[in-house]
């Protein structure tokens, strides 16, 4: 079980409060498409990806961005069980999506990015920190699954 | 992945805003890989204070970003202008080249909140593609 000082809960549950999902999920995952070109094979359905502007403008990555974003939430309304919140989505991203984990990891350090870009110096170290540790949670619980 | 001209023109064009606070983006680039990722810290047990604070901090945060200042000024031999740092982190310092990833990525962070406007996401790919081939050329001394 992951030990969570007040601080960290405080600093997670504030940011959170101030995130628009829609606008930062769909930051961070045009940035993950547009920077890691490669992401683009999970998304064959969603249409239009062939440049940065075309991403960025496309309503179906719009739309996912804020799916994840909203997903996140859970993790955090759980803090303390976060595996067993996601063990049916790390179920489906495995046996169904068929996701690399590592995709994770680029997801995790782009919203990271994004966190910062739009809170600029309220985004302390401090704050960067917290954030890190719990996007390496929820990325161990989502990898959990795996078979 | 190689530079493409338009990756070295968004390097170049972000950098110029960069160089000229070298010493406030490297120093929060640092404390913040530091505070993020403690393993790093075993590099700097020499440090008193390992914050955005310490003038040690400051000191080193600036070598670093005048570093890459150079490599942006010669980003057609990356290799070439990183070779004697590449010496000195294979044979002196000895920092296992995984943590270039890790410095790379809180260096991203702080371009994106010192410049929000700029770091659009095609220069934040020309950047991530630009701290790869900085890494790679810093590690080519190594073995």
């Amino acid at each position: 079980m992951v030990h969570w000082t007040d601080a960290e809960r405080e600093a997670i549950n504030t940011f959170w409060a101030k995130i628009d999902h829609e606008e930062v999920g769909h930051q961070a995952l045009t940035r993950v498409l547009v920077v890691y070109p490669w992401t683009q094979r999970y998304f064959s359905t969603f249409g239009n990806l062939s440049n940065a502007t075309a991403i960025a403008g496309n309503p179906k990555v719009r739309a996912h961005g804020k799916r994840v974003l909203d997903a996140l939430g859970d993790a955090i309304t759980h803090l303390d069980n976060v595996n067993a919140t996601y063990a049916k989505l790390s179920q489906l991203h495995s046996e169904k999506l068929h996701v690399d984990p590592e995709n994770f990891r680029l997801l995790g350090e782009t919203l990271i990015i994004v966190l910062a870009g739009h809170f600029g110096a309220a985004f302390t170290p401090a704050i960067q920190a917290t954030w890190q540790k719990f996007l390496a949670v929820v990325i161990a619980a989502l990898s959990k699954q795996y078979h | 992945m190689p530079l493409t001209d338009a990756d070295k023109t968004h390097v170049r064009s972000i950098w110029s805003k960069a160089s000229g606070k070298a010493e406030e983006l490297g120093a929060q680039a640092l404390a913040r890989m530091l505070e993020a990722f403690p393993n790093t810290k075993t590099y700097f047990s020499h440090y008193s204070d390992l914050s955005v604070k310490s003038g040690q901090v400051h000191v080193h945060g600036k070598k670093i970003i005048d570093a890459l200042t150079d490599a942006v000024n010669h980003i057609d031999d990356i290799t070439g202008a990183l070779s004697a740092l590449s010496t000195k982190h294979a044979h002196t310092l000895r920092v296992d080249p995984a943590n270039f990833k890790i410095l790379s990525h809180t260096i991203l962070v702080v371009l994106a909140l010192y410049f929000p406007a700029d770091f659009t996401p095609e220069v934040h790919l020309a950047c991530d593609k630009f701290l790869a081939e900085v890494s790679y050329a810093l590690a080519e001394k190594y073995r």
